[in-house]
C-alpha cells in the first residue's frame, strides 16, 4: 500500500430493488490505488447486481458510484469504461474465431477509424503479456486456447485499455488451484503496477490469500468489512452466512449393491471439452459418490450418460447387471434415474409452463398423468400439489408459471418431480449451484436421507467443500478421465487439486485401470 | 431506453397494448384514405357495411375467412412449436391439386363416401408436401423458414405446368384450368339458398379440435414444451424431432384443407389464382391471434372483413383496394410491438 492512499473507486450507499427483493441495501466501499479489494458472498447475495450498476447495466436507486473522485453518470454502460474500470466476467466475452489480438483489439478503437495499426497494436500486448506474465500467443485462434488461456486474453483485454481497476468476477471457478496460482502472480504484478482490484469470489481461502481487504455481502446488505490480516476464514464464513458455518454431519453407512455401471466408457470430444477416456464408475446402492473437477472436465459427458441424453461411443453402461443397448431420458426415467440437472432454468423446467405442466415433464405419458394421449390434468394438478405441500415449495399455487419462482423454490420441485417416483439411482449436477444457504441446506439433506434410504447417489459439483462435505467416496475427473476412487477423509484439498489439475494420472495408470 | 421484462402483468398491460395497436391502425388508414382523397369517417363506414352490413356481405365475410381459418390454424399450430411453416400456400395448392385429381371423376362415388375422402387424401397431400422441410429440418439442420416458403414457388410453378399440360379443362376455352368436380364432390351449402358451403363450419370445427388437442392431449403438451423450451423438453424425454415431424404433418394437413374447401366449397376447379395469397395471410391470422386456435376464428373474421369491406368501399369511394393490404400490415406491425409491450416495459435512463 502506498503511504498516501489515493481512492481509486467509492461506491456512496448503492440501493437496488427488484420488486420486493432488495439486491443492494445501502452498500459503500471504496478502493484504494493498489489494493485488492475481495467482494465475498453466496449466491445471489447482490455481488453481480453491484457491478452491474457500477457498469450501468443497472440504474440504482439510490447512491453514487465514484472514479477517482469523479461520479460517474447513472445508467450509462460506456462511462465506467471510459473512467478506466474494466472487469473479467465468469463467462469470457471472446469471439471464437477471432485471433487473441482480433479480440484484445475488437472495440478498443472507433469502427469508423480509417485503418488499423496492427503493429502497434501487436508490440502493446506482446509488451503487456511480457510485463504481467500472462503467456499467450497474439496470432493463435481464440478457439483452440484452454479455458485458462482465454482467461489471460480477458485480462490482457482489460490491460489494453489502460484500465485502472480490474474486477475479476469468479476467476478461479474455472481454473486448478495451480492456474489459480498462476494468476495470482498475475494480480500482485498488477498491484505493483499500481492498478486496483476487486475480487468476487466465495471462496474463503483464496480470499485470505490475495486480498488485502474483505467486504461480505449478504442478502443485499454489507455484513462486514475486514483487513485480511485481521480476520480468518472462521469469521469470513460467519459473516457471510450469518451463523458459524458447520458442514453436514454424515453418518457413515454401509454400501449396497452395485445399482449403475459405467464400464470403460469413451466419449468423443466436444470442441472445447474433453469426452470420456475409458471411464469407469460403479453406483453402489446407500453411498453419494461424489464427482469432483474443475469445469469443463468432462462432468457434463458424465451427466449426459447417466441421464441417458447420450450413448457412449465406446464401453458399457450397466444397469443392475444389464447392459442397455439403448439409452434415452425416456429410458432413463423409466428405469428409476432421478435427474437433477445442472442447469434448472434452462434444462431442469420450462419457464412458461406453470407448476403443474413443470411437475409432470419426464413423466407426463406414463399411466399415472395420462390415458390413450388424453391428459389427466386433475391428477397432474394433484401431484403438482402435493409436491408443493410436502417439499416446501413457496409459491402463489400450482397454476404460476415456474419463471417467476426463486431458485431455490424451483429446485425444489425439481426434487420433488424426481424423488416421488421413489428412485434407487440420483444424478445430482451441481445441484445447489446459486442456492441460498437454506435452500443448500434443505437439498442435501434430502440427498442424504434419499442414500439413507437405500439410493446410489452421483454428486457432481465444482465445489469441492460441497464434494467433500457430502461424499461417502470421491472421484477426481479431469481432462476426461477418472481418478481411483477415494474414500471419505482420505484426501485433502490439496491432494484433490493435484488430481483436478490432470496430475497424478500418468503415475497411477496401473492403478486405475 | 431500454426494455425491462414485467414478471406479472396486471390484465390491463395485457389487453390496453392490443387493444391500443387496433385504434392507431385505424387512424393510419384513415390519414392513407384523406390523401387517397376520400373522407376518412365515410371509409370506415363503408368498410364495415362492405363487411357486415349486409346478409349478402356477411356471407361473403365468412367464405373468405374460412381458408383464412385453415391456414391460420396451420401457421399457430406449427409457430407454437417454433417450426416456422411459411409454406402454407404450397401445402393449400397441394390440398386443391388432390382434391381435383380425385374428384373429377377418378372415384365415381356419392358425396357421404367422396366428401371425406377427398378431405383426407387433401390432409395427407398437404402433410407430405410439408415433411420434406420437416425432415431435412431434424435430419440435416435446414432451415425449414427457407425450404418452406421456396416450396411455395416451386409448387405453384409445378401446378401451372399441370394446368397447361395434363390437367388443363379440354372443354376449357384454352384457359389454364383444371375440370370442374363431378357434382357429388362439391360441399354442399350449409343453408340451401345462402352462400356458404360446410368448408365455413369444417373450419370451425377443426379450430375447436385443434384447440382441444394443444390444451389436453400429450401431442399438444409436447408441442407446446418444444415450442417453449427444446433443450429442456429434450432432457425430459420428449422426443423432439418426432414431436416437430408430428406437428408438421398437422399444419401441412390443415392448410391443405383450405385448397379442399376452396376448390369443393366455392370454385369447383383449380386454377392458379385459387389462393390470393391465403397462406402467407395465414401468419397475419396466426399472429394476430396470438397463436391461439379460437383467436384464430376472430382474427380471420377481422382480416376477411377488412377484404371484403375494402373492395366494396374502393368501389363506392372510389380509394385503391390497397387499403386493405396498407390497413392489415399496419395492423400486424403494431400487433407485433402491441405483443412485446404486454410483457416489458419501455425504462428511460
Amino acid at each position: 500500500m502506498p503511504k498516501n492512499p489515493v481512492e481509486a473507486l467509492c461506491l456512496n450507499a448503492i440501493t437496488k430493488r427488484f420488486g420486493e427483493l432488495i439486491a443492494n441495501d445501502a452498500v459503500s466501499f471504496s478502493v484504494m490505488k493498489g489494493e485488492v479489494v475481495a467482494l465475498l458472498g453466496e449466491n445471489g447475495a447482490g455481488k453481480t447486481t453491484l457491478m452491474n450498476i457500477l457498469f450501468g447495466q443497472y440504474t440504482a436507486d439510490s447512491g453514487t458510484v465514484a472514479v477517482f473522485g469523479e461520479t460517474l453518470p447513472p445508467g450509462n454502460s460506456r462511462a465506467a469504461l471510459d473512467a478506466g474500470v474494466g472487469m473479467v466476467h465468469q463467462h469470457f466475452t471472446l469471439a471464437d474465431n477471432l485471433t487473441v489480438q482480433e479480440n484484445i483489439t475488437l472495440g478498443a478503437r472507433s469502427l469508423f477509424s480509417p485503418h488499423l495499426d496492427r503493429a502497434a497494436s501487436r508490440a502493446k500486448i506482446i509488451e503487456l503479456s511480457e510485463k504481467f506474465h500472462l503467456v499467450v500467443s497474439p496470432d493463435a485462434d481464440v478457439g483452440s486456447l484452454t479455458v485458462g488461456e482465454r482467461q489471460r486474453v480477458e485480462i490482457l483485454k482489460a490491460l489494453y485499455r489502460d484500465v485502472q481497476i480490474l474486477i475479476l468476477d469468479e476467476p478461479t471457478a474455472v481454473l486448478t488451484p495451480q492456474e489459480t496460482d498462476d494468476l495470482f502472480a498475475t494480480l500482485r504484478l498488477a498491484i505493483a503496477k499500481g492498478l486496483s482490484i476487486i475480487f468476487i469470489s466465495h471462496k474463503l481461502h483464496e480470499v485470505m490469500a490475495i486480498a488485502d481487504r474483505v467486504i461480505v455481502l449478504r442478502h443485499g446488505k454489507m455484513t462486514g468489512g475486514a483487513r485480511t490480516k485481521d480476520t480468518d476464514k472462521r469469521a469470513l464464513a460467519a459473516m457471510m452466512m450469518g451463523v458459524e458455518a458447520t458442514p453436514p454431519q454424515v453418518a457413515p453407512v454401509n454400501p449396497g449393491a452395485v445399482l449403475f455401471e459405467l464400464q470403460n466408457v469413451t466419449t468423443p470430444d466436444f470442441g472445447n471439452v474433453p469426452g470420456l477416456k475409458s471411464v469407469s464408475l460403479a453406483l453402489k446402492a446407500g453411498q453419494i459418490i461424489g464427482l469432483a473437477g474443475v469445469s469443463g472436465n468432462g462432468q457434463a459427458a458424465v451427466a449426459d450418460i447417466v441421464g441417458g441424453l447420450h450413448n457412449p461411443s465406446a464401453g458399457r453402461v450397466v444397469l443392475n447387471g444389464n447392459t442397455i443397448q439403448k439409452w434415452s431420458p425416456r429410458e432413463a426415467v423409466q428405469n428409476g434415474i432421478a435427474r437433477i440437472p445442472e442447469d434448472r432454468h434452462k434444462t431442469g423446467t420450462i419457464a412458461d409452463f406453470d407448476l403443474t405442466e413443470n411437475a409432470i415433464l419426464e413423466r407426463y405419458n406414463t399411466d399415472a398423468f395420462s390415458k390413450g394421449g388424453w391428459l389427466n390434468w386433475r391428477r397432474s394438478r394433484a401431484f403438482a400439489d402435493s409436491i408443493i405441500d410436502k417439499y416446501d415449495v413457496r409459491c402463489p399455487g400450482a397454476d404460476t408459471p415456474i419463471r417467476l419462482l426463486s431458485g431455490g423454490n424451483m429446485q425444489k420441485l425439481i426434487l420433488g418431480r424426481v424423488l416421488e417416483a421413489d428412485p434407487q439411482i440420483i444424478l445430482a449436477n451441481q445441484p445447489v449451484r446459486g442456492l441460498d444457504i437454506g435452500a443448500v441446506n434443505y437439498v442435501h439433506s434430502q440427498l442424504l436421507a434419499a442414500r439413507d434410504g437405500g439410493a446410489a447417489v452421483l454428486l457432481i459439483s465444482e465445489d469441492l467443500d460441497e464434494v467433500m462435505a457430502l461424499s461417502d467416496v470421491i472421484h477426481v475427473i479431469a481432462d476426461g478421465r477418472l481418478s481411483p476412487e477415494f474414500s471419505r477423509g482420505q484426501m485433502t484439498p490439496a491432494q484433490l487439486g493435484f488430481w483436478m489439475a490432470g496430475q497424478g494420472f500418468e503415475t497411477s495408470v496401473a492403478h486405475a485401470s | 431506453m431500454r426494455l425491462e421484462p414485467i414478471k406479472n402483468p396486471s390484465l390491463a398491460r395485457s389487453l390496453l397494448p392490443p387493444a391500443s395497436a387496433l385504434g392507431v391502425t385505424v387512424v393510419i388508414a384513415s390519414l392513407l384514405a384523406m390523401v387517397a382523397g376520400a373522407n376518412p369517417f365515410s371509409v370506415f363506414g363503408l368498410i364495415l357495411e362492405g363487411a357486415f352490413g349486409s346478409k349478402f356481405a356477411i356471407l361473403e365475410t365468412l367464405n373468405r375467412a374460412t381458408p383464412l381459418i385453415f391456414t391460420g390454424l396451420a401457421v399457430a399450430v406449427a409457430f407454437r412449436a417454433k417450426f416456422w411453416n411459411i409454406g402454407a400456400e404450397a401445402q393449400l395448392y397441394a390440398g386443391a391439386l388432390m382434391t381435383v385429381l380425385l374428384g373429377t371423376g377418378f372415384l365415381p362415388w356419392p358425396g357421404v363416401v367422396i366428401l371425406p375422402t377427398l378431405a383426407l387424401f387433401s390432409i395427407l397431400a398437404g402433410a407430405t408436401l410439408l415433411l420434406v422441410p420437416a425432415l431435412l429440418k431434424t435430419r440435416f439442420g435446414v432451415d425449414e423458414v427457407v425450404t418452406t416458403l421456396l416450396f411455395n414457388f416451386i409448387f405453384l410453378l409445378f401446378i401451372s405446368m399441370l394446368l397447361e399440360g395434363p390437367l388443363k379443362d379440354p372443354m376449357g376455352m384454352g384457359w389454364p384450368k383444371s375440370a370442374r368436380l363431378i357434382p357429388e364432390a362439391r360441399l354442399p351449402r350449409l343453408v340451401e339458398g345462402l352462400r356458404l358451403h360446410w368448408g365455413f363450419a369444417l373450419a370451425i370445427l377443426s379450430a375447436i379440435a385443434v384447440w382441444i388437442v394443444q390444451t389436453r392431449s400429450t401431442l399438444g403438451y409436447e408441442m407446446r414444451a418444444v415450442g417453449l423450451n427444446k433443450q429442456a423438453a429434450a432432457f425430459a424425454g420428449i422426443p423432439v424431432n418426432i414431436v416437430l415431424v408430428k406437428t408438421a404433418l398437422l399444419s401441412g394437413g390443415l392448410a391443405a384443407l383450405a385448397g379442399f374447401s376452396e376448390v369443393a366449397g366455392l370454385k369447383g376447379s383449380l386454377t392458379l389464382d385459387l389462393s390470393p395469397g391465403f397462406g402467407y395471410t395465414g401468419i397475419i391470422v396466426a399472429m394476430l391471434a396470438l397463436l391461439h386456435p379460437l383467436g384464430v376464428i376472430v382474427a380471420a373474421l377481422f382480416v376477411a372483413g377488412i377484404f371484403v369491406g375494402a373492395d366494396s368501399m374502393s368501389r363506392a369511394a372510389d380509394v385503391p383496394t390497397y387499403l386493405a393490404d396498407i390497413m392489415l400490415a399496419t395492423a400486424l406491425l403494431l400487433m407485433v410491438l402491441a405483443i412485446m409491450l404486454t410483457r416489458f416495459r419501455v425504462v428511460r435512463d
